[in-house]
Formats: C-alpha cells, structure tokens, sequence
C-alpha cells in the first residue's frame, strides 16, 4: 500500500472507468434517452404526413430537438444518484482536483448518451428524407454539439442537485443555453443542403465547444460545493 | 489562592513547624492536583498541548456560528483539536452536529468563523487538507450497481492509495464482508453498505478522522472492533470526531473531550 498523488490522467480514467461500469450495469441510463430520441423522430412523420419535401425541409430541426431534448431527459443522472447516495461528498473531499472529477463524469455522460445518438441519427435521417447534402453536416454539428449540450447541462444539474424537485428548474436554467448551438446546427445543415459551405457556423459550434469544455468543469466544480452546503 | 494562603501561614509559624509544614503543604498540594484531576480530567491534556505548543492543533476552528433554516445552532463556537484526541460531539436530534461535521470537513461553509488545518485555512490548503481527511457522513457513498471490492477500490483509489485486490479481500474480511466481496452492493444490507464504507479506516492514512454516526446499522462486535480502530489511530498521532448516541465503551470518560451542542434547548 502507497499513498501517491495521482496524475490527472489517472484519476480521469479512474471516474470514467466507474462511471461507464455503472452505466452498463444499470441500461437504463443508456437505453432510454435513446429510445426517447428514437420515439419522437419517428412519430414526426406520422404526424405531419409522409411528403418528401416537406419532411426533409424540417428534418434538422426535428433530428435537433429531439436531440436536445433526450440530453435533457438524461441530465438528471449526471450527478443525483451520486448526490443522493453520497458519494459525490466523497469525491469532492478527495485530494483531486474537482474539475478533473467533473470531466470526468461528463465525459461519461457523453459517451453514454451523446454517442449513441450520433450512431442513430443518420438511420433516422433516411426515415426523414434528409438531403443527401446534409448528412455529413449533421454528423459533424452532432460530434462537435453533443458535447456542449453535455458541458453546458452538467453547469444546471450542479445548480439544482441540492433540491428535491429540480426538474423544471433546470428545463428553465438549461434550454436557453441550448438556444445557440441549435440555431446554428440547423443552420449548417440547411446551408449544406443547398450546397453551400457550413464552415462558419461549424466553427461557431466547435467555439462553443471549446469555450465550454475549458470552463464548464470549473463552473461546475464551484456549482457542486454550493449545492452540497 | 488556597494554597498560596496556606504557604504563607506555613511560614509565619516558627522554625520547629517548618519541616512540618513543608510535608503539609506537599500533601496538600498532591492532594489539590488530584482533586483538580478529578474535576478537570481535560487539563492534563490541555497542559500536554501547551507545552508542546510548537505543534500546531491538527483541527481548530474559531468563532463558529451556524443557521439553518433561520435557526442558530451554535455561535462563536472555538474548537482546537490536537493529535491523539478523540472528541465526541453530542446533543439532541437536530442540534446541529452533523452541520457541525460538515463544516470541520469543508463540505458547508459556516455563517461566521474559519476552520483551520495546522493553523492555515482549509480552503487555501485543501489538497493536503483532504490527503489528511477521512470523512464519512450520514450517506455510506456506496454505490448500488458495484460490488462491494469495486467500491473499496474505487474510494482508496480516489484518495490516493493503492493496495492490490489481495489486500482488498483482507480489508473486507476485517469488516466481516468475507464472501460478499463480489456481490452487487444493492444486493446487500445497510448495515454491510455501511461496513463497506467503514473499511476504508483500515488503510487509511488520513491522520484526522471525521465520523458522523459511524455505529449506525452496526452490531455490538462490530462497534467494539471500531472503538480498537478508533485506539490504534489516536496512539499513531491521529484524531477522531465522532458524533454517536451510544456510549464509547471501550473508552475511559476521561478520554473523551466532549462537545456539547444543546443551543436549542431554552
């Protein structure tokens, strides 16, 4: 037995490695916003008719906002059962950096929801009759605005983690913060299919992306010891 | 004031009582120590503390006061704990100890006051604070879905110490979890979550050990096991602050510096 200060790549993997143990144990988390982006992409077709353009007209906002709405469904996982268990006190009394922990987790969360969704979307793109055009700018305004929902929805969920009933609390605190990355992703899929380039707006989202992944985790970080007072 | 009183009357007697006296105020002043003993069991280890004052208190805080729920808990509260002291808060439900713990640990911020670690705030040495901390709350901080060696893993691992899955099944078989280590924690009881967490003791290497209600949902075996863990740590130079309704039977009263918390009661 040692005491050795962990690198920050250590106590990284450390958190991820738990995390994703505890999210294949427990298929829930993976399985249901999932099934909830699923569910509400395929009933849009249903609803508004099965006209080709009308629906490929339409096709990024629906494939964004249900996007945007399952990582909010999710959000609440990523630090209640933690917080109620309490081992989130234990991590944030552990000599490791807390932005790190944060990342971490994060990072988990991502994995966990954020990718799933982008290996589905292009399935539910056919089912939309997106153009053909766009399918490389969804990909690429899903890799790079996944993340950022994740980052930026973490800042929320450390807010509310201290109150029984945070739920629309955090709907309110969250989805204006969302507002940006979905105006311009859809936008960049728009553009794209009319054959245009998107890299202004991709940029904007990998800015966002950026800007939130370096200072998200603090944000959290003190969000966190103010909840847990 | 006594004793002085007693001198100087020893010594206005003449020659021939001198030697008497002397033996007289001896024994008196024996037997006034003893009585102070008594009355004050504390001042021994006070008196060790002065004298060594060139050792900083490994957990004081100052002027404490707590609210919640607009509710005064405790005011201007000073504390200065020392290595090898064992200090059981107590009072009624909801008087304020597990706020108390929590603010010695850093988890709450206090209304008033500071909290210090060898004399330098916690929150400006909180790394080597929190490599000096071992803080276990209401909650185990088990989780359901690991097993219970994942769990012990995963909170050494956390806290910076390594110790290879032999050694783990040891520190488990010492909390009576033998052939439990790889079933599901949500599968097992409270009081075995709680054992779980209590492990952690073992191998820790934290010299301040902050406990609210670590008996909880233990057996009597168990809790006799704790109060010798509890031992071994204050010999080694630690401390332990510990909030519990039961009485530490292993210890002598004296042994135990006690802070009472009962504000609420008018």
């Amino acid at each position: 037995m040692s005491v050795a200060n962990l690198s920050y790549r250590a106590v990284f993997s450390l958190v991820l490695k738990r995390d994703l143990t505890i999210a294949m144990r427990h298929k829930d988390d993976i399985i249901n916003p999932l099934l909830f982006f699923v569910i509400v992409v395929t009933l849009f077709p249903l609803g508004i008719g099965p006209e080709a353009q009308t629906l490929s007209r339409i096709a990024p906002g629906i494939i964004w906002v249900a996007a945007l709405l399952s990582t909010l469904l999710s959000l609440d996982r990523l630090f209640k059962s933690d917080h109620i268990d309490g081992s989130l006190e234990q991590m944030l009394l552990s000599p490791q950096p807390v932005f790190i922990l944060v990342l971490a987790k994060i990072v988990a969360h991502w994995l966990i929801t954020g990718l799933p969704l982008i290996l589905i979307a292009p399935l539910l793109a056919v089912l939309l009759h997106l153009n053909e055009q766009s399918y490389e700018a969804l990909i690429l305004t899903l890799l790079l605005g996944t993340p950022v929902l994740s980052l930026l929805g973490a800042i929320g969920v450390a807010l509310t983690v201290g109150i029984k009933k945070g739920g629309v609390l955090l709907s309110l605190l969250v989805l204006p913060l969302y507002i940006p990355v979905l105006i311009f992703a859809t936008s960049a899929i728009d553009t794209a299919a009319l054959g245009l380039p998107y890299s202004g707006q991709l940029a904007i989202i990998a800015a966002l992306f950026f800007g939130s992944l370096t200072l998200a985790p603090f944000a959290v970080g003190a969000a966190l010891k103010v909840s847990t007072n | 004031m006594i004793l002085r009183y007693v001198i100087t009357r020893s010594k206005s007697k003449n020659d021939l009582h001198q030697n008497k006296a002397d033996k007289h105020r001896l024994d008196f002043v024996r037997y006034f120590q003893h009585v102070k003993e008594c009355i004050f069991p504390l001042s021994a280890n006070l008196a060790a503390s002065l004298a060594s004052k060139d050792e900083p208190a490994l957990i004081s805080a100052s002027n404490l006061t707590c609210i919640r729920e607009e509710r005064l808990l405790f005011d201007q509260l000073t504390i200065e704990i020392n290595a090898g002291d064992i200090v059981q808060v107590e009072g009624p439900n909801g008087s304020g100890k597990t706020s108390l713990l929590r603010i010695l640990a850093g988890l709450s911020q206090p209304y008033e006051g500071e909290v210090f670690y060898k004399n330098q705030l916690i929150t400006q040495s909180r790394e080597e604070f929190h490599q000096n901390l071992l803080y276990l709350g209401h909650l185990p901080g088990v989780k359901g879905e690991m097993t219970a060696q994942e769990n012990l893993n995963f909170n050494l691992t956390l806290h910076g110490l390594h110790i290879n899955s032999s050694e783990i099944e040891e520190t488990l078989a010492l909390v009576n979890l033998t052939g439990f280590e790889d079933s599901l924690a949500s599968h097992l009881s409270a009081g075995q979550h709680r054992r779980i967490s209590l492990a952690r003791l073992y191998k820790s290497t934290a010299n301040i050990w902050i406990l609210d209600e670590p008996f909880t949902a233990i057996d009597k075996q168990g809790v006799h096991s704790l109060e010798q863990l509890f031992k071994a740590h204050i010999k080694q130079g630690g401390c332990v602050i510990l909030t519990t309704h039961q009485d530490l039977l292993t210890f002598s009263p004296s042994q135990i510096k006690k802070i009472t918390l009962d504000y609420l009661i008018d």
